[in-house]
Formats: C-alpha cells, sequence, structure tokens
C-alpha cells in the first residue's frame, strides 16, 4: 500500500493547520460564513439539515486495517458511533460539531487520511475499481494510476477553481467495476502487443443532464498520462461554462463544442503542457508502483473450504453470492455488503468496522477496500480461512448474501440528512430489502441492481441502475420516478424513465410488479433483469407498473 | 385582494453544533412549538434580516412556512418536518435529544 512521503505528511499536516485557524477564526466571528465557507468545503465539511457533514477520502477506495480502526474511532469519539460509505468511495460522518473537525482532521492525518478535495469545484477523490490488484479478470492495478492523479491533482495549483467539480476514475479490467463511463475522465488500463496505454473516456457524468463518457484517445501512451490529462482539464476549466453551473460540468462542454473539436483542442493543449513534464512524473510513477506489490500469496489446502461448503448451506449461499475469483490460486475476493435488510445501504458501526479490520489483519495480508456500490471488500482472503471469515461476519450482522442481488442497493442519503434532497431514500430502500427478504425470492431473481437517489443530482446512481428511482418534491409530497434499464458497466446505459412516478406507499408495490414482469417474462434463470429488458424494451414493464392505463385503453 | 400571508418562522442551524434552530422574539430555540410566529410579510423580512446578521451564531437563516391550526407552529411541509425531528433510519437527532 502506498504509504505518505515526508512531502505528504507535511502538506497534510500544513492543511490542518491552516484549517484549525480557519475553524477558529470563524468561531470568534473574524470570518463570515461566506469567507468560511469555501474554506471548509476545501476540507470536505458540509452542512446538512441536522448538523455538519465529514467527508473523508478513501483514495482508490483502499484501507490497511490500522485506518478501518481509526475510522471506528472517529465513528466513536465524534460522532454517534457510525459511519456512511458512499459511491465515491468515502466515508462521511453525520454528525460531527465544528469545533472537533481539527481534531477529527489531525487524527486521520496520523494514518494517513485527509478530506481535502472532497467537495468544492475541484478534482475530486480519484476512484478505482474495488478489487484492483485481485481480480482475475486485470491488465495492471489502476491504483498505482489513481495514485499519480491523485498526487498530480492535489492542490493543482491551476485546478482549485474550476467551473465545477471534476471527477476521475480507473479501472484495470475489460469489466467496469468503477463506473468509468459516468465520471468526467474514464480511465481504462489496456495491453496492445505487450505495450500498456490507457483508453480515455470524457464527458461521461450523472446529475440532471446524465451522459455516458466518450472515447477521446483509444491508446495514451503510459507516459503521456498526466500531461495529456492537464491538457483536458485545462482546456475545460477555459472553456467551461462558468455562467451557468447546470452547465458548467464538463459533459456539457463536450456536447456543447463536440467531441472532434474538445480532441483538437486538447491535443493543441498537450504539444504545449508535455515538454514541462520532461519524465519526472514516469520516475515518480515508478516509485508509486513498487508501493503497490501484491502480498505474499501463500500456498496451502483449501480442504476447509469445500468441506464448509458442501456442509453448511448458509456458508454456501453465502459463498456462492458474495465471493469473486481472485487471480492468485486459492483466493478469493470476499465481498462485505453493508446492505443487511432493512438496514442503511452503506452504514457501519464503529464495531463493524473494527471486526472487518481485525479480519483484514488476521486473514486478508491487512487490506480493505470500499466499493462504489457501498460495500466493504476484503480484496486477498485464502479459500482455507472463508469460514472463519464468514463466521466472524455473521456475528456482527455482516454476513448477508446478496451481493448483486436486488436487496444490494444504492441509496445516498436523501432527504434523512441531505440539505439538497426533495425526497428521502434511505426508507426506500430499507422497504424494498425487507419485502423481497420477506418474499424469499432474491436468489431466485438474480442480479438486479436497484439504484435510488433523493434528488435530481443523481448521487445514488439511479440513471444506471438497472431499476432506478429518483425521489422528488410533487406538491408538497414526495414521489418517485422509476427508470429502467440503465447500466453502471463496460456496456453503459443511462435508464430510460418508465412514467408517472409513485407516492412514498406506492412505490414498493410498483417494484414488486416489475420483478413479477421479470420473472413472468424470462426466457430462463440466467437471462437476468436486465437482458429480458434489453430483449423486449419497456412495454411489459410498463403495462405492469401501469395496470389501469393497460385496461383503460383496453376499453 | 393580494394572497393571503403563509405564517412564517425564521430558521436556521447553529453554528457550532450544526443543528437546528429557530428564532424567538429574544432569541433561538431548538423546538419549533417555541418559535416565533411571524404572520406579516414586512414583519418576516425584518426579523430574518436581524436572524440573518448573527453571523457569529447561525448559519443559512431562511423563513419557513409553517401550520398553526393547532395553535402552535407545526412544519408545513415535509422537509421542515424532517429537521424539526431527525431523520428517520435512526432515532438520532431531535426526536431523542429534546426529551
Ligand atoms: C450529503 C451531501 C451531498 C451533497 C450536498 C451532494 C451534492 C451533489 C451535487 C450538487 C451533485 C450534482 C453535481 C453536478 O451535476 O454538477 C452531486 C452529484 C453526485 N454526488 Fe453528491 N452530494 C452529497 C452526497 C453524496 C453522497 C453520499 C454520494 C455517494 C453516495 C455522492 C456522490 C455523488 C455522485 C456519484 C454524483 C453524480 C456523479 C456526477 O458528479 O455527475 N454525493 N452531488
Ligand atoms: S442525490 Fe440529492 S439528495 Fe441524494 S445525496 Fe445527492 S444531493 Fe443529496
Amino acid at each position: 500500500m502506498y504509504t505518505y512521503t515526508d512531502f505528504d505528511a507535511a502538506f497534510v499536516a500544513e492543511r490542518n493547520r491552516q484549517f484549525r485557524a480557519q475553524v477558529e477564526r470563524r468561531v470568534d466571528g473574524s470570518l463570515t460564513e461566506d469567507e468560511f465557507k469555501p474554506l471548509r468545503l476545501m476540507n470536505g465539511l458540509y452542512l446538512q439539515l441536522h448538523a455538519y457533514m465529514l467527508r473523508v477520502a478513501v483514495p482508490y477506495g483502499t484501507l490497511s486495517s490500522r485506518q478501518m480502526d481509526q475510522l471506528a474511532y472517529l465513528a466513536e469519539k465524534w460522532d454517534k458511533g457510525y459511519g456512511h460509505f458512499t459511491t465515491r468511495q468515502n466515508i462521511q460522518y453525520n454528525w460531527p460539531k465544528l469545533a472537533d473537525v481539527p481534531d477529527m482532521l489531525d487524527a486521520l492525518a496520523e494514518v494517513q487520511m485527509h478530506a481535502i478535495q472532497t467537495s468544492g469545484n475541484t478534482i475530486r477523490n480519484v476512484t478505482a475499481d474495488h478489487f484492483a490488484g485481485a481480480a482475475a479478470d486485470e491488465v495492471a492495478d489502476p491504483r498505482p494510476v489513481a495514485e499519480l492523479v491523485r498526487q498530480w491533482s492535489t492542490d493543482h495549483p491551476e485546478f482549485q477553481f474550476m467551473p465545477r467539480k471534476f471527477k476521475v476514475a480507473v479501472t484495470g479490467a475489460e469489466n467496469d467495476r468503477a463506473v468509468i463511463r459516468a465520471h468526467d475522465i474514464g480511465l481504462r488500463i489496456l495491453e496492445r502487443d505487450g505495450v500498456i496505454g490507457y483508453e480515455v473516456l470524457v464527458g461521461g457524468g450523472l446529475g440532471r443532464t446524465p451522459m455516458i463518457g466518450k472515447v477521446l484517445h483509444d491508446f495514451l501512451p503510459e507516459e503521456d498520462l498526466l500531461p495529456y490529462l492537464e491538457s483536458i482539464v485545462s482546456v475545460w476549466n477555459e472553456i467551461g461554462r462558468r455562467d451557468n453551473k447546470y452547465k458548467a460540468r464538463i459533459k456539457i462542454t463536450v456536447h456543447e463544442v463536440g467531441l472532434e473539436e474538445i480532441r483538437r483542442l486538447v491535443e493543441e493543449r498537450f504539444e504545449l503542457v508535455k515538454p514541462s513534464f520532461a519524465g519526472v512524473d514516469q520516475d515518480h510513477f515508478a516509485r508509486i508502483k513498487a508501493q503497490f506489490e501484491a502480498p505474499d500469496f501463500v500456498q496451502k489446502s483449501v480442504g476447509p473450504f469445500n468441506e464448509k461448503y458442501n456442509d453448511d448451506p448458509i456458508f454456501r449461499a453465502w459463498a456462492d453470492t458474495n465471493l469473486t475469483a481472485h487471480r492468485a490460486e486459492g483466493y478469493s475476493i470476499v465481498s462485505i455488503s453493508l446492505k443487511a435488510h432493512g438496514a442503511t445501504p452503506g452504514d457501519a458501526t464503529a464495531e463493524q468496522m473494527r471486526v472487518m479490520a481485525d479480519l483484514a489483519r488476521k486473514y486478508g495480508h491487512d487490506e480493505l477496500r470500499v466499493s462504489h456500490e457501498q460495500n466493504i471488500i476484503l480484496p486477498h482472503v485464502h479459500r482455507s480461512d472463508l469460514p472463519a471469515v464468514h463466521a466472524a461476519l455473521k456475528q456482527h450482522g455482516l454476513a448477508t448474501a446478496n451481493i448483486n442481488l436486488i436487496s444490494d442497493i444504492i441509496a445516498c442519503p436523501g432527504m434523512d440528512y441531505c440539505a439538497l434532497a426533495t425526497a428521502r431514500s434511505i426508507p426506500i430502500a430499507q422497504e424494498i430489502a425487507t419485502r423481497f427478504d420477506d418474499l424469499k425470492l432474491e436468489h431466485d431473481i438474480g442480479e438486479l441492481k436497484i439504484k435510488i437517489s433523493g434528488c435530481i443530482n443523481a448521487c445514488g446512481h439511479h440513471h444506471v441502475g438497472h431499476i432506478g428511482i429518483l425521489g422528488l418534491d410533487r406538491a408538497g409530497v414526495e414521489n418517485y420516478q422509476i427508470t429502467l434499464g440503465g447500466d453502471h458497466t463496460q456496456t453503459a446505459a443511462i435508464g430510460e424513465r418508465a412514467g408517472p412516478g409513485f407516492s412514498a406507499d406506492a412505490i414498493v408495490p410498483a417494484i414488486e410488479r416489475l420483478v413479477d414482469a421479470y420473472l413472468d417474462h424470462r426466457e430462463d434463470r440466467s437471462e437476468t433483469f436486465l437482458q429480458t429488458y434489453r430483449r423486449l424494451g419497456m412495454a411489459p414493464f410498463k403495462a405492469a407498473l401501469y395496470p389501469e392505463a393497460k385496461s383503460v385503453a383496453a376499453e | 385582494m393580494p394572497k393571503p400571508f403563509t405564517p412564517k418562522v425564521v430558521t436556521a442551524n447553529h453554528l457550532l453544533l450544526g443543528d437546528v434552530i429557530y428564532q424567538t422574539r429574544d432569541g433561538w430555540t431548538r423546538q419549533l412549538a417555541e418559535a416565533e410566529v411571524l404572520t406579516d410579510e414586512a414583519h418576516a423580512d425584518l426579523r430574518l434580516i436581524e436572524a440573518a446578521q448573527q453571523t457569529g451564531e447561525v448559519v443559512g437563516a431562511y423563513l419557513a412556512d409553517v401550520d398553526t391550526s393547532n395553535g402552535t407552529p407545526a412544519p408545513a411541509h415535509f422537509r421542515e418536518d424532517f429537521r424539526a425531528k431527525g431523520p428517520s433510519n435512526y432515532a438520532h437527532g431531535k426526536q431523542t435529544e429534546l426529551n
């Protein structure tokens, strides 16, 4: 794992010292809120409905046990004993007090973590495939790239006051688990004839105008990465719309100016920028890569796994659902579900964080990951240790076997916490999960991604959910709009609106009708909801959602 | 005839704690029921300006509609209802802290 250099540590310490002084000046009245707000946002501190909210970056989703323990410590000492893991591989604390935040930041710095650039019109936390370094289908580990981009973008003098926020995601595999097509820049590591390069996507994003990223460069040489990124951001920084914040993201610039013209401008800028890099970034990149060496995988018998798998149906269901193929022999990737039926998606208590940290320490080469699907990953577990891991998870409400199933829902904080929300998201997620658990249907339904946002900003990724749910305020009442056919992977697609929205009481029955329609229409169990939707289109699902409309039309 | 003025309260977040507060005649309270109800538009605007000037104590003051049909001010919109109570997924915030 990457460890801070003296430079990194000094930089974070200095930022924390500055922020402590800024908080003091705010509290004693020397700074007004208008002056203070941009400063606190630079350090990840929001003011939400009921309290301040601190957003802490988990760069490319990677945590050590010690860092996870420290997150638990923050949750206990300065929050209400839990934290919320988000779709951008951050953790949010919902209840800090202003005067405590500098201490929280210092506590984070002790374990080489921070909240810098988790907000504001800057380049945000760089996210990556949560199976990075472990996945069997990987060309190269995306995390060194993400770390390089993080170092380049952190406090980059040209990019602190951009037209709008800017988000970068990286994957090293063909199977996109990092939603790179819904990011301002998405990077995919490729190999051609033994040479590594990058596919560079630009102009993806969700929010009120969802767009799928477009290929700006199909094979960028490795050494051109930073100058090329700098050229993209610099072109957009100059021509991006500052007059209207809804049109400020690069996706709108690409849409308005056209991909060809953007490519021309970027290439022109690249000629200017490239000489200033002179290869130092590549020396540095080599040093970063060396810090992401794979752990020493052990060779031992997987016998204990097989025995348990054959004897214990609960373990078997969990193993079948929550494990993913690992590149090392005898190993598995474990997804720990933070979606126990009825729980708040993405929340973990301090105790659960410590349990996960302990498991990583004992059985997981000291590594954990935060997934954009709001779950925690133990990337490297030997299969013989899985029975022990499962038993410990079970004791702490962490063994739900539902990864990729209907109750593995992404939900943003919504109106329960968020000042921008137009409706709640969490209770809808809780009710759907509980309902389908009662029906004992979810394993039969198979892969189905429901994603819920509490407003048009789409933090809950609803546009790319197989079933997307968007909460709105219709004349003072919560109302939920359904989109169908979204896809967050390498075959990314924006969901299509199904029709008029549903009240909070009617939304769960509506989802049930949709799922029934799928079960009726699928060719067999191997055809997923999304595949059935792609084969049949909207009509049968619409008919299920709006039975009245059908009977009226039939009259 | 001009549109009737919906009664309002001045509400904000507390600078240090970040929690929801409501303006009273002579200060601030954490209970909506104790807030000063404003029934005159010009007076409401004035009270908001006064609140917004207290930047050392309050953040983001604004006027929120209230329903006074039961005698005490109650939230007129579900957003204000959550602000007055706390989140619905945990018994956190005002719903437990005010008791
Ligand atoms: C609770 C405080 C939050 C606030 C105030 C907030 C604000 C926003 C806003 C204003 C946008 C729209 C940006 C645009 O279209 O230009 C947005 C988008 C987004 N936010 Fe949040 N958000 C919050 C929480 C979250 C959480 C909890 C997550 C992760 C679960 C998240 C992840 C995202 C993502 C993935 C997008 C859409 C991707 C994009 O930027 O196009 N946000 N957020
Ligand atoms: S989608 Fe809207 S409600 Fe949900 S967290 Fe984002 S801004 Fe808040």
